[in-house]
């Protein structure tokens, strides 16, 4: 074990940052420190810059477009571009889809939808969730039934985030009624433009839109668009829920509330409260134990080590916890003005702190609930 | 609904008061006030004292010779004591098995046993619990065989609370193993002094000695101390465990901790802010529950016999605070509390029973129906899960 | 930066764990306690290595690193050891590191031999963590000086050879400068112990010093600067603490999560049910908090900025802290009865994370350390 810091990941860290002060546009900046949902817009314009520089998929494998960095770097990078602003890349892209089609795909679907979405040219939406399927993912209903060399798909899908931005939708299906659930689903990429497709806005707690349903009636999909074999769809989904958790930046988005918390404190009086300072000190604390953790997963991800302790699930309860913790310190520092509704446009450095916290709400609940994720952890422990 | 007392109930807690300041002896008082164990006569001595005053037995009808308390007299007369810091009377005699000998007890049994379990001329324990029956308390094992005009049991069990010091037990044992385990119960009288009856201690975290393990090896049981009928045990179970859990919350007992751990904190210069936030919620948090303890015993007044579920409340919320006031105290206290002496040395520093105490309480939350059991009830019995 | 330990670590860890399965029982602990604590033991922590690990190569040591320290006392942990290990091995070795070529020479070998062993006499009445706070006198007599003043509850006080003393040479109560630090040999004249028990099974010693004369030799860095060492000995400390709660909080979990997997109410193992499934989940996660606390402590005692380092234990002590008292309380819970008895091992693993938290400063003293 050696603790010690690397120089040169020091030097890193200072490219990436004078990188950031070139190529991000300040107003870019600006928007997305606020805590409102970021547009498509910045977020293309952003992937853009970021492909220029090769530097758009860190973390997929070189041969794909990756940086070949270490997870390390990786983290380091996605802290910085946090920290400054920078609006985030397409997730369901960029980190829930492409590692299936790399991990899962053909040649010719790799080839087909890799260098879009590596060069930002296509946004993705996931179509996983229904209305009666949501923890329990696998008594999923949505039919795709075999017709020649396409499938016919009916059904419904909910909770897609930014699936009014998506070109695609990559879709969990059931292809076979007659097995146990689990055998009977495949994974599915569905242009988001075909006929018999509707995309309807969910308005969330804190006024915006950014989830929606999706509709599919009759939708004619080509077998070629299928990954994986028919029935292995849960198998893909697997993989790519467990990477979802592995990858998830909850560390820089911690780091940047904390930041903005210590901003407002200061500003409104508070850092000099004893209470409030030591509510704050508390939530550093948790931050730098989170931090470590983190660099312990990630130091061990994709090693031997890694099956040993359920770092994906850990990360996910603590991370997604202490994003509620702070953003409810948030909202308290602002005082009464902690109730005004803002706009996505509002200028003001109170604006989007509340609409951060309500929005919030959900994120103990997505990716695999804190309920579900503490069985996934217990089950470690006692065995299934 | 008006949550202030009434004049009547005003003069009632002076009344109290100055009976316990005039009547408590100093030693005692001290004693209690520091967290340190009493001896099994100083717990005599104040029992009768009340008993002479007809204050024993608080929740008693007269009839039995209670003092016919309101509920809210019941409750101020609990919540001096707690406060003064006085001993209660003996909870094993006075809540659990009194009440269950003047709801299902025979005539006979009554006259012999209820002024004798008022005045703590018997001291009772009890013994519920085995080494495999504990949060599942209808699996238990300790089995008695009818004989003639007895019961011989055999059988072990355990966490009998002071039953070292205890004259009779109060049993649960198997009658019947061939039905559903609840229908094979029946509850007993045990003299502790009978031939057969083994107790030995268990020594618990706190260096205390208040629990033990009673074996029971051909215990012979005249029928005469059997409590309701054959196999119908599990009934009167449910009743006495829902009168413990009632009483359970002492929340005069918390609020005594934290104001202790006030005075400890400024004592060493430790009552920053953070610790008044620490004491603030506990404060807060006791209010509320002696609220909720009104509510749930107004409840009751109109089917006394039947315990409300609501109650799990008071045990879970009342545990739950009490922890957190001893474990105020003991940060309050800081490195002097890391010390330890023995149990009934009268003279070692206040500082050392600060840890015991908190250790003690760790089984608060255990005991009395494991909270995790109590949560069970509430889903079940107030939310219907 | 990596996690997996090296060669040399596994030997470490390996040699510490075979030490433990051989005499770290309970029940052998329970003996030694008649003694205060095992002299077997002690000889051999020495054979092995433990007492020489993090003193200088020059004198005897093994130029062990805070990674060494923390593999050391988490693979004890579990065992409960009465030794003064704490003392001997880790608050001595960060106090020499000011000491002279000539103290060294004195000093290390018999504590690497397992002939000499140390407590920390640092700690008054109402200095309640509070370092710089310091009432003890001592005046220049001849070529030493002379101590005047009380230490309670110095932990192994009642049997050290050498006691690690802090008074003041010049200046008020709680004034930072001033401070000297004293190896003071425990039998000299002046010299009063009473023995205390912890609720931990440690001995402890209130001790007084009346006129004690200490030789200017024994004297530890320059008289009246002594705060900052101080300071990096608490840090030192506070790491190795870290590393023992991470080890009782790791027995407790596994202990508990066998009780869940094999105790039996209501037809089938407790285990069962997701009420405890879920305490036992948040148990694991307040573990790995405190281990990533743990080696982010070993890392942070290397950190030259005195503020950041400073900073960086208090937040260690923090998350200790927090996780044992909820990993302890929680262990005990979920064990029932059985949990609060003495003769379990469970409600001891627990007291002694109790006394821990009020060592070297409690998690409110931190926090608000942390936030200054």
């Amino acid at each position: 074990m050696h603790l010690e810091r690397d120089p040169a990941d020091a030097a890193f860290r200072e490219e990436v940052r004078a990188f950031l002060r070139d190529a991000l546009p300040p107003d870019m900046a600006q928007r997305n420190l606020r805590g409102f949902h970021p547009t498509k817009a910045d977020m293309q314009a952003w992937t853009r810059i970021l492909h220029a520089r090769g530097w758009s998929a860190p973390h997929w494998p070189v041969e794909h477009g990756g940086t070949g960095w270490s997870p390390l770097r990786r983290h380091l990078f996605e802290e910085e571009c946090f920290a400054a602003g920078a609006p985030p890349t397409c997730t369901a892209a960029f980190s829930l889809v492409a590692p299936v089609l790399q991990r899962f795909g053909t040649p010719e679907q790799q080839q087909r939808h890799l260098p879009a979405i590596l060069r930002g040219d296509t946004f993705w939406g996931q179509g996983f969730s229904e209305p009666n399927a949501g923890s329990d993912l696998a008594s999923l209903r949505t039919r795709a039934l075999r017709d020649g060399e396409h499938y016919v798909v009916d059904g419904q899908k909910t909770w897609t985030t930014e699936g009014h931005y998506a070109d695609w939708l990559f879709c969990l299906v059931r292809t076979d009624t007659t097995v146990a659930p689990q055998r009977g689903i495949s994974f599915l990429l569905i242009d988001a433009r075909s006929p018999g497709i509707t995309i309807r806005p969910i308005i969330s707690i804190d006024g915006a839109h950014s989830l929606n349903e999706v509709f599919f009636d009759g939708v004619r999909v080509p077998v070629e668009n299928r990954v994986g074999d028919e029935g292995q769809g849960w198998t893909c989904a697997k993989f790519l829920l467990e990477n979802e958790r592995a990858f998830s930046a909850e560390v820089p988005r911690n780091k940047r509330m904390l930041a903005r918390l210590k901003a407002l404190a200061a500003a409104q009086g508070l850092a000099a409260d004893p209470v409030f300072a030591t509510r704050i000190a508390e939530i550093e604390v948790e931050l730098a134990a989170l931090e470590w953790l983190t660099l312990r997963a990630l130091s061990e991800h994709g090693s031997d080590a890694a099956g040993a302790w359920p770092a994906g699930s850990l990360l996910h309860v603590l991370g997604s916890e202490l994003q509620q913790k702070t953003g409810a310190l948030l909202v308290e520092a602002l005082g009464e003005r902690g109730v005004i509704h803002y706009d996505a446009s509002d200028a003001d450095h109170a604006a989007g702190i509340t609409a951060d916290f309500l929005y919030r709400r959900a994120v103990t609940i997505y990716g695999g609930s804190n309920e579900i994720q503490r069985n996934l952890i217990a089950r470690h422990l006692l065995g299934p | 609904m008006d949550l202030r007392f009434t004049d009547d109930e005003l003069a009632f807690r002076a009344e109290v008061r100055e009976f316990i300041r005039t009547r408590l002896p100093e030693a005692i008082h001290r004693k209690v006030a520091e967290g340190r164990a009493l001896r099994k006569d100083e717990i005599v001595q104040w029992q009768r004292t009340l008993n002479e005053k007809g204050w024993a037995t608080p929740s008693w009808p007269r009839e039995h010779g209670g003092p016919g308390w309101s509920v809210v007299q019941r409750w101020i007369f609990l919540d001096e004591l707690h406060q003064a810091p006085a001993p209660e009377p003996l909870s094993f005699n006075v809540n659990m098995i009194g009440p269950v000998l003047f709801t299902f007890g025979t005539e006979a049994q009554k006259q012999r046993f209820l002024p004798r379990i008022a005045n703590l001329d018997d001291w009772w324990c009890q013994g519920f619990s085995e080494p495999g029956a504990g949060s599942d308390l209808a699996a238990l094992k300790a089995a008695a065989r009818r004989d003639g005009d007895h019961y011989i049991v055999n059988g072990q069990k355990a966490w009998q609370g002071m039953g070292h010091c205890a004259d009779w037990m109060f049993t649960l044992v198997r009658t019947d193993a061939s039905v559903k385990p609840q229908a094979g119960i029946t509850m007993l009288l045990i003299d502790m002094r009978s031939p057969g009856v083994t107790v030995r201690p268990i020594h618990t975290i706190d260096g205390r000695h208040e629990v033990n393990e009673v074996f029971l090896d051909g215990v012979r049981v005249p029928l005469d101390c059997r409590v309701g009928d054959e196999n119908k045990g599990w009934d009167i179970t449910k009743f006495l465990l829902g009168n413990e859990r009632t009483g359970i919350a002492r929340i005069g007992m918390s609020k005594e901790l934290v104001r202790r751990a006030k005075a400890v904190a400024a004592q060493n210069d430790a009552d920053d802010g953070r610790f008044r936030e620490r004491a603030a919620a506990i404060e807060i948090g006791l209010k509320a529950l002696e609220i909720t303890q009104m509510r749930v015993l107004d409840g009751m007044r109109e089917h006394a016999d039947k315990p409300d579920p609501r109650s799990s409340i008071l045990k879970v919320q009342g545990t739950e605070l009490r922890q957190a006031a001893s474990e105020l105290l003991l940060r309050a206290a800081g490195p002097a509390a890391a010390q330890c002496a023995d149990e009934f040395d009268d003279a070692s520093s206040w500082a050392t029973t600060v840890a015991s105490n908190y250790f003690t309480l760790r089984a608060a939350s255990v005991y009395g129906g494991s909270n995790e059991v109590q949560k069970n009830i509430l889903a079940k019995a107030v939310l219907g899960l | 930066m990596n996690f997996a330990l090296d060669d040399d670590q596994r030997m470490l860890k390996d040699s510490v764990e075979r030490l433990v399965a051989r005499d770290g029982g309970f029940e052998q602990r329970r003996l030694h306690m008649a003694d205060g604590w095992s002299r077997t033991l002690w000889a051999r922590y020495a054979e092995i290595g433990l007492l020489a690990l993090p003193y200088p190569s020059t004198h005897g040591g093994l130029n062990g690193t805070a990674v060494d320290t923390l593999l050391v006392f988490e693979t004890l942990a579990r065992a409960l050891p009465l030794e003064p290990l704490l003392p001997t091995m880790v608050i001595g070795a960060a106090a020499l590191r000011e000491a002279s070529e000539e103290q060294l020479a004195r000093w290390v070998p018999p504590i690497a031999a397992g002939e000499l062993t140390l407590a920390w006499a640092h700690g008054e009445a109402g200095s309640r963590y509070r370092l710089h706070d310091v009432s003890c006198r001592a005046r220049r007599e001849g070529a030493g000086w002379v101590l005047d003043g009380d230490k309670p509850l110095v932990v192994h006080g009642d049997s050290a050879d050498r006691l690690l003393v802090s008074a003041r040479v010049s200046g008020e109560r709680c004034d930072r400068d001033g401070i000297a630090l004293f190896m003071l040999d425990a039998n000299a004249l002046g010299v009063a112990r009473r023995g205390v028990r912890l609720h931990d099974g440690r001995r402890a010693a209130d001790i007084v010093l009346e006129g004690v004369y200490v030789p200017a030799s024994d004297v530890i860095g320059e008289p009246g600067k002594a705060l900052p060492l101080i300071e990096r000995i608490a840090q030192h400390a506070i790491a190795a603490l870290a590393a023992e709660a991470v080890g009782l909080m790791q027995a407790l979990l596994d202990t508990t999560v066998d009780y869940l997997k094999t105790r039996q109410q209501f037809g089938g193992p407790i285990g069962r049910f997701q009420a405890l499934q879920h305490r036992a989940a948040e148990m694991l996660i307040a573990l790995e908090q405190a281990r990533s606390m743990a080696l982010y402590a070993a890392l942070m005692l290397d950190e030259p900025d005195d503020a950041e380092r400073a900073k960086a234990l208090s937040a260690v002590k923090v998350q200790i802290g927090q996780s044992a008292r909820f990993i302890g309380q929680q262990a005990i819970q979920l064990h029932g009865g059985i949990g609060v008895t003495d003769e379990y091992v469970v409600g001891h693993w627990f007291k002694r994370l109790t006394v821990m938290e009020s060592e070297f400063g409690d998690t409110d003293h931190h926090l608000a350390e942390f936030s200054r």
